[in-house]
């Protein structure tokens, strides 16, 4: 049993870009459901369309890093716009049944055998983050090691770029919501029809929420695939939503702060857990017997806990350790 | 010169049957490319070549490998045109032609050395794209059977009769869904696996314990039943009673299909298994143009009585007129004296039990897999979405149409790996003419 191993997985996940994908996801989650109260069961499909924008911009047509990097930023704008317009009328339930139906369409799509040519099927794409892994200042070799967490060279480069986006984010979001737009949205998950009653447009502000949320979502698609140097489908699936409430629930829904520390404590908590079921069950002689549970089983398990953490998390504590209580909006329809 | 209609005629189906080519996912030995392990032990490729593979496929079942071919020449060209070298294959059926390197090659077989009896089924030469420095491995399908003779009508008919199929099995876990919104408002994001639920009991019962199959689903079903109601009664029951809201209650049931689901895979694990009984049936001709396996008769049998006998009990019983108060309007209900929550543990109960069933029946159609449910969620979405979400008679009409659409869909084009943008292009478009469904009630909506 080594401790080190476990304390530096959990601290290099929480700090690393792990948490700053799932940050900015559930930063774009904040805006659908803390603020404006819209369910949006599909931020991983915002995901995608920015990432496979980006990849297949690049790499497919052939067209420079920088207007990649702009279809990426329309995609999701017009994403939200298509789930939107039909579903934004009507009851919550209507828009999570289509995000989330649009977000698993979107990812079988872009592994389809017959679109091969254009989004790589089931291997994906890469080769189009020349550019960002040029950019990188710190020389080859180089390694961060601060004792409870380490980073190597390009981690620690995308480690600083997701953090100054996550503050640029967060910032944007602390400006927006205090501004009147930001309480108009605010008044619309308390009380729909009484925003509608002083003559507000209730619909043009649900778009602009759903489009600004998503966007969030698709800066994390992003930074997602220029970490990872590719876009595969299976890394879109519909987990990272669920991970991504998880951890917007855990901080705090409609908290400025609330999506950043959850996604934090989400990926201490996951990463530390792993690395501690890891050395339990892996190796030739485990500590648990692989009768009762084998190395692949122990993955399974976190994914146990994290469903089962989220039910408890909505029954008893809904806020989350930062949120209050009044300010969730759980007793809409 | 009278044959000439015929022969265009012929010409101009086989173009049809080239565009729909996506559709025959099943054709034994496509033409294309080859999975490395498929490779003959010899000859050992060194450098970079196509390796170009004859087997004779006449009557081969599928799954195996014909007689090898040998004797032929193929030729290989560059993007440009110019030969890059010729083979002919050896005693194993293979041609091996050194390639520079990467790159698009076309890939020609002399027609003219073919042996007797030999015809070739597909076209004389193929573009093929060489990615890997080691090559490419070529099969052209010769003697193929008669697959691709099929006629468009008769695809058209079994389209339409596998797509009812999936219909029905569609609407029993539908049905399940909609009872379950219509008495209590929750869109329930874990119905998804109780559909697999049912499989996989079934699964441990029929191939664990080596039960009958159809013994193995009735008690599937049953424990389906069980765990709907136990479910209710410890889990939504309790959170009704505490007030807590719908979109709440949603989230729950996204955790609760997050742990379901990993729950699954942990003690039925990734892989994806089929029953031991039933698996790979002859199909049987009915009535001359119905080409249908004894399971799947079973299954279209099974199905259509299970749906009749609910929907007779829910229009004409004492409890199922109850739920459908309820569902109608549940103040009411209970002001009139129903037993509200007794009635919606009762729709628990039937709702999971014939999604449990559904599960079962989509197990031995299309094997079984932890994730089965939630693909199939989507697909219920859009089946309840058209039908009108809450309605019984919507959520079944909406499930044959969503079963159609998916199957007869690559008939016309639609890629068979995505073939759930229909139904998804079809949730969009009635949300967007009639939000409320085909069957459902405008005030339920906004």
């Amino acid at each position: 049993m080594d401790f080190g191993v476990i304390i530096d997985a959990a601290f290099s996940a929480a700090f690393g870009p792990e948490a700053i994908v799932l940050a900015l996801a559930a930063i774009g989650l904040n805006i659908h459901f803390g603020y404006t109260g819209l369910l949006n069961f599909g931020q991983a499909g915002f995901m995608a369309v920015s990432a496979y924008g980006l990849a297949t911009t690049v790499k497919t047509f052939g067209q420079p890093f920088w207007v990649g990097i702009i279809v990426a930023l329309i995609a999701p704008l017009l994403l939200a716009i298509v789930l939107g317009f039909p579903t934004l009328r009507l009851r919550a339930d209507y828009l999570a049944i289509t995000t989330i139906a649009a977000a698993e369409i979107l990812r079988l799509v872009f592994g389809s055998v017959e679109m091969v040519g254009t989004f790589g099927g089931s291997n994906g794409l890469s080769g189009y983050s020349g550019v960002y892994q040029r950019a990188n200042p710190f020389p080859k070799g180089y390694v961060l090691d601060l004792g409870v967490m380490s980073f190597n060279r390009s981690v620690l480069w995308s480690t600083i770029v997701g953090w100054v986006l996550v503050l640029i984010s967060c910032l944007v979001v602390w400006l927006l919501m205090r501004s009147p737009w930001g309480r108009v949205l605010r008044s619309i998950r308390e009380d729909e029809d009484a925003v509608r009653s002083l003559g507000k447009n209730v619909f043009s502000y649900k778009m602009q929420a759903l489009m600004l949320g998503g966007f969030f979502g698709g800066i994390a698609g992003i930074y997602y695939a220029l970490k990872q140097a590719s876009v595969v489908p299976t890394d879109y699936a519909a987990n990272i939503t669920f991970f991504a409430y998880a951890a917007l629930l855990l901080g705090g829904a409609a908290r400025v702060w609330g999506p950043v520390v959850g996604a934090m404590i989400f990926w201490f908590l996951m990463a530390g857990m792993g690395s501690l079921l890891n050395q339990l069950t892996g190796g030739v002689d485990p500590i648990i017997p692989s009768w009762i549970m084998t190395s692949i089983q122990s993955s399974m398990l976190r994914y146990i806990l994290v469903g089962a953490g989220l039910m408890l998390l909505m029954v008893y504590r809904p806020q989350g350790i930062f949120g209050d209580r009044r300010e969730i909006a759980i007793d809409a329809r | 010169m009278k044959s000439r209609p015929a022969m265009l005629f012929v010409a101009a189906l086989f173009g049809f049957l080239l565009l729909g080519a996506p559709a025959e996912a099943a054709l034994p030995q496509a033409p294309g490319v080859l999975a490395a392990e498929d490779e003959p032990a010899e000859p050992a490729p060194s450098g970079a070549d196509i390796r170009v593979r004859l087997l004779d496929q006449k009557d081969v079942p599928a799954g195996e490998q014909g007689p090898p071919v040998p004797g032929v020449l193929v030729k290989v060209a560059d993007s440009e045109g110019n030969p890059v070298g010729e083979a002919t294959s050896n005693e194993m059926g293979v041609a091996v032609i050194p390639i520079p390197g990467r790159g698009e090659y076309t890939v020609t077989l002399d027609k003219a050395t073919l042996p007797e009896g030999i015809e070739l089924a597909g076209q004389e030469s193929l573009t093929v794209n060489v990615m890997l420095d080691i090559g490419l491995n070529v099969a052209f399908p010769l003697n193929l059977p008669d697959v691709e003779k099929t006629g468009f009508a008769q695809r058209l008919i079994d389209a339409t009769t596998g797509g009812l199929k999936f219909g029905l099995i569609l609407a029993l876990a539908a049905l399940g869904l909609s009872l379950v919104y219509g008495t209590t408002g929750l869109v329930n994001f874990a119905h998804g696996e109780l559909v697999v639920f049912g499989a996989i009991v079934a699964y441990f019962l029929n191939v664990g314990a080596g039960m009958n199959l159809i013994l193995a689903a009735a008690l599937a079903t049953l424990a389906g039943g069980l765990f709907g109601w136990a479910q209710d009664r410890m889990l939504w029951q309790p959170l009704r009673k505490r007030g807590t809201g719908i979109i709440a209650m949603m989230i729950i049931s996204i955790g609760l299909a997050l742990a379901l689901r990993n729950i699954f895979q942990y003690v039925f694990g990734g892989s994806t298994r089929s029953y031991s009984q039933w698996t790979s049936q002859e199909r049987v001709e009915y009535f001359g143009f119905l080409h249908l396996a004894h399971k799947e008769v079973g299954i279209i049998v099974v199905s259509v009585i299970v749906l009749l006998i609910t929907t007779y009990l829910l229009a004409n019983s004492r409890l199922g007129k109850a739920m459908r108060a309820v569902s109608d309007n549940t103040a009411l209900s209970a002001s009139s004296g129903l037993r509200v929550d007794g009635v919606i543990n009762w729709v628990w109960t039937l709702g999971t039990a014939l999604s449990a069933l559904a599960g079962v029946l989509l197990g031995i159609t299309l094997q079984v897999n932890f994730m089965m449910g939630y693909q199939m969620l989507l697909l219920i979405f859009a089946a309840v979405t058209l039908g009108g979400l809450g309605t019984i008679w919507g959520a079944i009409a909406g499930s044959l149409i969503i079963g159609l659409v998916m199957e007869v869909g690559p008939l016309f084009g639609v890629p068979t790996s995505i073939k759930e943008i229909g139904p998804m292009a079809i949730l969009i478009l009635i949300l967007l003419v009639r939000p409320q469904g085909i069957l459902g009630k405008a005030q339920r909506i906004g």
